[in-house]
């Protein structure tokens, strides 16, 4: 039996007639997949638009891989469609491979292969002409800061180097969208930095980035939208903005100033009762609202008092705070279960 | 998409990758080359050579890939490479003929050796060469292609290797290679024709020698049919199993 799926409940949820789907690259509706009688994949429902970094945020087992491996032709779904540029391609995804990229979240490229061996044989496979094959080969070596290491096999790859490659390997037929299944989970902290930085380019480039990913850090970094799912089922998709809209639950500012008198915060209490106003120490102020907070009349009130204010700045609720709210799940169990992947 | 450009490139990465390395090339070339000499030194007849030339190339055949192939697939699907061409806009009959057309080559090239040797030792100029060389291209099939249904029963290399053996050795015996099929327990005697080689061998044999037990518009179709059946077949399990 179908089920219906919790869509996004914040931003108010667009319409999901195919129609109203125009600015959508890829738009998954409903898709169920059982393993063995265990749902994997419960219902999900999402929509990836033209030009975006749509990211999939869950701890292990929650169903990311599996809902890649639907959408990309590694796997079949028990229920639901799957649409590329609003082109139903459910029951025929090599129709789809063409323009789909896929780096998986363990490098899948040739041992034997030198880098620009596997580089070439990889367009080949999407019947690129060899001139061609060969000039992008050499040019996504020099994206990727692989030049010098092209000759050399890839088993002689670091682990960094291989992610790369593994990510050259999947946008050398310049797909509209990208699949990166846990991109930097595994490498060192300067890969992970560098691969990030190409994924941006990447998408400033206009490639449409489907990203899966344990790190909350790199989701918040990222992407554009971020849809949280766990145990199968999508329980949010939003911008960032919107998440953390919906959980901001006051509205908080933190002043820092030069010197304080001793009266301040009395003084503040007693002409803004709206806020609660803390003084952090001699240096800072802690304004909290249950609504807005108005900068002006505050700063007004501080220079008239002779207090100079050298940063205001508005606090937001970390994505870590939204995603422990919203799922219900420790970031700690993701931290763990992180560390475990890289062991 | 151009899948002709697909399928030169899958199957010449497998022929360089794999195929085409020296242990390979020293094993395809040693292999049959000590067989025919091991029965010449023991017969040190012509006649005995042009009996035993059929069963040495059916076997340097089978021996040459069908576990070839079943390890190479493993070995890909374990590294996950395979996933690759998985996720490749080509047809899935395609890829595998790609996959299974460089242990085809090989077999074959396998098969060249023992004749190449054979005809220093005796003289092979009465032999039916069409029928030879169809037979060759054959048996090449139906060995890969049992090497590809292996290659979808198991999970680890080892167990590839362990499941050919499985099948290979037994048809050493019960494909009439080196005894007749008409000396075998009569209840063993139709094990031997579900066995492809059988039917491979005895065209083989009629070629090379007159001997063969079948006509050739018998052991023709159904070697065709068996290579045809397990292609199929593998086709069918891997969308069943690797396709989830």
């Amino acid at each position: 039996m179908k089920r219906a799926t919790p869509r996004a409940e914040s931003p108010p949820p667009a319409p999901r007639s195919r129609t109203d789907n125009s600015g959508e690259l890829l738009t998954a509706e409903d898709l169920v997949k059982r393993f063995e009688g265990v749902t994997a994949v419960d219902g999900v429902s999402f929509g990836v638009r033209r030009g975006e970094i749509f990211g999939f945020l869950g701890p292990n087992g929650a169903g990311k891989t599996t809902t890649i491996n639907l959408l990309t032709g590694l796997a079949r779904s028990d229920a639901g469609s799957m649409y590329l540029r609003g082109e139903d391609y459910t029951s025929n995804q090599k129709k789809a491979q063409a323009i789909i990229g896929v780096v998986p979240d363990e490098s899948n490229l040739y041992d034997e292969l030198d880098g620009f061996e596997n580089l070439t044989f990889c367009a080949a496979l999407y019947g690129t002409p060899r001139r061609k094959r060969e000039r992008r080969a050499n040019e996504l070596l020099e994206q990727f800061g692989l030049t010098q290491a092209g000759k050399r096999p890839f088993k002689a790859y670091s682990k960094g180097m291989k992610r790369k490659l593994t990510i050259a390997a999947g946008i050398i037929h310049e797909p509209q969208i990208l699949f990166l299944d846990e991109p930097t989970t595994g490498i060192d902290v300067m890969s992970a930095r560098q691969i990030r930085a190409l994924i941006g380019d990447l998408n400033h480039e206009g490639t449409t980035i489907f990203l899966t990913t344990h790190y909350i850090e790199e989701a918040e970094r990222l992407c554009h939208r971020i849809a949280f799912i766990v145990d199968g089922r999508i329980i949010r998709i939003g911008s960032l903005e919107e998440l953390m809209r919906e959980h901001q639950r006051e509205t908080v500012l933190q002043l820092a100033i030069a010197e304080a008198p001793d009266e301040l915060v009395p003084s503040l209490r007693e002409r803004f009762p709206a806020y609660s106003i803390q003084g952090r120490d001699e240096r800072g102020l802690r304004v909290v609202s249950d609504g807005e907070i108005e900068l002006l009349p505050l700063l007004e009130f501080l220079a008239r008092d002779g207090v100079t204010v050298t940063e205001a700045r508005l606090i937001r609720p970390s994505l870590e705070e939204v995603f422990v709210r919203v799922t219900g799940i420790e970031s700690e169990r993701m931290r763990q279960e992180r560390e475990g992947k890289k062991k | 998409m151009n899948a002709r450009i697909a399928f030169w490139n899958i199957l010449r990465k497998d022929m360089t990758t794999y195929y085409l390395k020296p242990p390979n090339i020293s094993w395809g070339l040693i292999f049959p080359f000590a067989w025919m000499l091991m029965f010449y030194l023991r017969s040190r007849t012509a006649l005995d050579i042009r009996a035993l030339l059929p069963g040495v190339v059916a076997m340097s055949i089978l021996f040459g890939t069908t576990s070839m192939l079943a390890v190479t697939i493993t070995f890909e699907r374990r590294s996950r490479s395979f996933e690759r061409l998985l996720l490749a806009p080509i047809d899935l009959s395609l890829l595998m003929l790609a996959k299974t057309g460089g242990a085809v080559v090989f077999g074959m090239i396998n098969a060249v050796v023992p004749i190449l040797v054979g005809s220093f030792l005796t003289d092979l100029s009465a032999v039916g060469w069409p029928a030879v060389i169809g037979s060759i291209f054959l048996i090449a099939c139906t060995s890969t292609f049992l090497g590809l249904f292996i290659s979808v029963a198991v999970h680890e290399v080892f167990e590839a290797q362990t499941f050919s053996n499985f099948f290979r050795f037994p048809m050493l015996f019960l494909c009439g290679l080196f005894f007749p099929i008409a000396a075998l327990p009569i209840f063993i005697r139709p094990l031997s024709y579900i066995l492809p080689l059988t039917y491979g061998a005895d065209i083989l044999k009629q070629a090379i020698n007159g001997e063969g037990v079948l006509p050739l518009w018998v052991s023709f179709p159904v070697l065709f049919f068996f290579a045809a059946g397990l292609f199929a077949f593998s086709l069918y399990n891997i969308r069943r199993k690797w396709v989830l």
